[in-house]
């Protein structure tokens, strides 16, 4: 039985540190911004760090606990921006701006997204290979595309739609347009704050955690490990990397929603929605270590706040950038750092087991 | 009563065939397998056990012939329905979810038993802790029938090959199956290790009351173990029966030898 509690106390341990983490960072920042020690660049940092955490989770799900590669996690995010985005939006023109309304629109951004993801899950996660990647990078650019095609408006008579131009919605007195085809969304309310950010961050967070630590968790890790075997003990694959699918596309949503609620303007642009983002997200989660909900986190952070200071030696930013990150990819994944990590981890976690170290 | 239980068969499989491009692997395979049964299917490399495996859970589809689990019709079935019917297996070559703990790798196989809703996984509710502790209990059970109890949280990709083997046991056996075929439990253990396996086998069908299905070339185990026998030879049945006529049979013993 104390194996049992061993393990036990282990997920414990390592679901709350992460949680604290989060709490704690928030507390100092929020400290330093308090004691107006923060500059503007970094004040503004803020709200996206929680965004690419949560970004950076939820791909961790797909890519690291069910092991599938997914490439266009950006597109799920650009879904829940703008569902959420219509809804605020016209909320806002009918005078209607509350918590209970930001509240209201995560929810319809994380089940668009993650309807979304569950129409891509149903056919491609069927097939066994890596088929979820070249799906998911069309899936990205084309939603980017698509959105930016479309124009949307409302006016007393209701919703107008047209793929031409704003003039083709004949918004009749009053009406407004919600969508300008690649101008995007304008007058956008802005809810998203730092503490917010912050709350919904550690909310996916213990989630993620708890999710991964039950039997959906177990069972997904198991049929990424190795699919025959746990067919073999009757699970349904295709079933359980769906749910993973459905679940990493809808938290992605929740942080499109964040992310169109902290700008006045919301437009899909190859920056922020497209092919770039969606492997800048990955590139946080190998970092962090695949399956590490905490890593992706603390690289998330590290990877987006590092550029920014390296604004100093502007030119050359991206060059040291680069150098920089793949001199992280060597050393986090270099063998020999590894077993040092695991050796020492093993030491504080079950004292003089060396079976654990030494694989044969 | 308890004689025509014993006696009734558990599995019916009949004329199975299925070749692969052209070569025969398994061709006009038949067999039945009595209700507790410790039963054999030996024969050269090659010759096709695997593969009957392989029909049998679903993992290829025979081009003819039938197969009744329980009077159950188990052809066209996926993997993880006959799972579900009463078949759990073990592999040749080990397939164990690696990254998880030894323990885990026990839990994931009560998939059909343990359950409780999302809800109460991603918030943590009471009934999960209550779910998760009866199954690490029971895990732990089952662990003990094979020794690993020690074992129970290390990564069952850093296990000994002889205690991954096991470890495949218990995790099919984790299913509750009324069949259990094991592919070459013995292989890579040293006869000491193997000794020990043929007395958990034995113990193992009587505690679990399961039908047991297996692939060995020890014929120390074999002969050891095994009621009946069926010898495969090129795909085809060459001899069937009680375990000491078969294997003191000419034909399989060229079969063993070559010409
Ligand atoms: N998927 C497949 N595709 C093509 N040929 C196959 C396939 N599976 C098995 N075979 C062939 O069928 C024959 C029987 O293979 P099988 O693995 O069943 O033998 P076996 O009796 O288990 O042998 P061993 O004792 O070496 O494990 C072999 O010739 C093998 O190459
Ligand atoms: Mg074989």
């Amino acid at each position: 039985m104390e194996q049992i509690r061993n393990i036990k106390n282990k997920q414990f341990i390592y679901s709350l540190s992460t949680a604290l983490m989060v709490i704690v960072g928030y507390a100092i920042m929020q400290s330093v911004i308090n004691a107006n020690l923060a500059s503007p660049l970094i004040k503004g940092l803020m709200v996206p760090l929680c965004i690419y955490s949560i970004l950076a989770i939820s791909l961790n799900l797909v890519v690291g606990i069910s092991g599938e590669l997914s490439l266009g996690h950006a597109g799920f995010m650009c879904i829940g921006a703008f569902a959420s985005c219509i809804f605020t939006r016209y909320m806002k023109w009918l005078g209607n701006e509350s918590l209970l309304i930001f509240i209201i629109a995560i929810l319809i951004g994380a089940v668009a997204a993650g309807l979304a993801g569950f129409l891509i899950g149903i056919p491609v996660l069927r097939l066994r290979g890596d088929y979820l990647a070249i799906v998911t990078l069309a899936f990205g650019e084309i939603i980017k595309n698509v959105i930016n095609a479309i124009y949307l408006g409302v006016d007393s008579t209701g919703f107008k739609f047209s793929m031409k131009d704003s003039l083709d919605l004949n918004l009749g007195e009053g009406g407004i347009v919600i969508i300008k085809g690649a101008q995007g969304i304008t007058n956008a309310p802005r809810y998203s704050t730092f503490l917010i950010g912050a709350i919904i961050l550690l909310i996916c967070v213990v989630i993620l955690n708890n999710f991964i630590n039950s039997y959906y968790g177990r069972n997904i890790m198991a049929i990424r490990d190795n699919r025959i075997a746990a067919e073999s003990i009757g699970l349904n694959a295709s079933r359980y990397k769906l749910l993973a699918f459905t679940i990493g596309s809808a938290m992605a949503g929740v942080a499109g929603v964040l992310y169109a609620h902290n700008l006045n303007t919301l437009a899909a642009l190859p920056k922020n929605f497209g092919y770039n983002m969606s492997i800048t997200i990955l590139v946080f989660v190998v970092l962090g270590g695949m399956g590490n909900i905490r890593g992706s986190i603390i690289s998330a952070v590290i990877l987006t706040v590092l550029p920014e200071f390296l604004r100093e030696f502007s030119n050359y930013r991206m060059l040291v950038y680069s150098i920089l990150l793949v001199t992280l990819m060597i050393f986090s994944n270099a063998p020999a750092l590894k077993d040092f990590r695991e050796n020492l981890l093993s030491k504080i976690n079950f004292g003089k087991n060396k079976k654990l170290i030494n694989k044969e | 009563m308890s004689n025509i239980e014993q006696n009734k068969n558990i599995l019916e499989v009949t004329s199975l065939a299925i070749s692969f491009g052209g070569l025969n692997a398994v061709d006009n395979f038949s067999l039945s397998i009595k209700n507790k049964e410790l039963y054999g299917l030996i024969g050269p490399n090659g010759a096709g056990k695997t593969t009957v495996f392989n029909l049998l859970t679903g993992v290829y589809r025979p081009d003819q012939g039938e197969i009744l689990l329980d009077g159950e019709n188990l052809v066209g079935k996926s993997v993880e329905e006959i799972n579900k019917t009463g078949i759990a297996r073990t592999f040749q070559n080990i397939r164990l979810f690696n990254r998880l703990t030894v323990l885990e790798n026990v839990k994931v196989g009560f998939n059909a038993f343990n359950k409780y809703n999302l809800l109460d996984a991603v918030l943590a509710l009471p009934n999960k802790k209550k779910v998760e502790e009866e199954s690490n209990g029971e895990a732990m059970e089952l662990l003990k029938v094979f020794n690993l109890q020690d074992e129970a949280h290390l990564l069952a990709g850093n296990l000994s090959y002889g205690e991954q083997r096991k470890l495949e046991i218990a995790r099919a056996l984790a299913t509750k199956p009324k069949l259990l075929l094991l592919d070459e439990p013995a292989a890579g253990m040293n006869s000491n290790e193997t000794m020990d396996l043929m007395n958990t086998i034995r113990f193992v069908r009587d505690k679990f009351n399961v039908t047991i299905l297996l692939i060995e070339h020890d014929m120390k185990l074999v002969s050891g173990i095994c009621e009946r026998l069926t010898v495969l030879n090129f795909g085809r049945v060459l001899k069937q029966g009680i375990t000491n006529d078969v294997l003191n049979d000419p034909e399989v013993i060229k079969a063993y030898l070559g010409d």
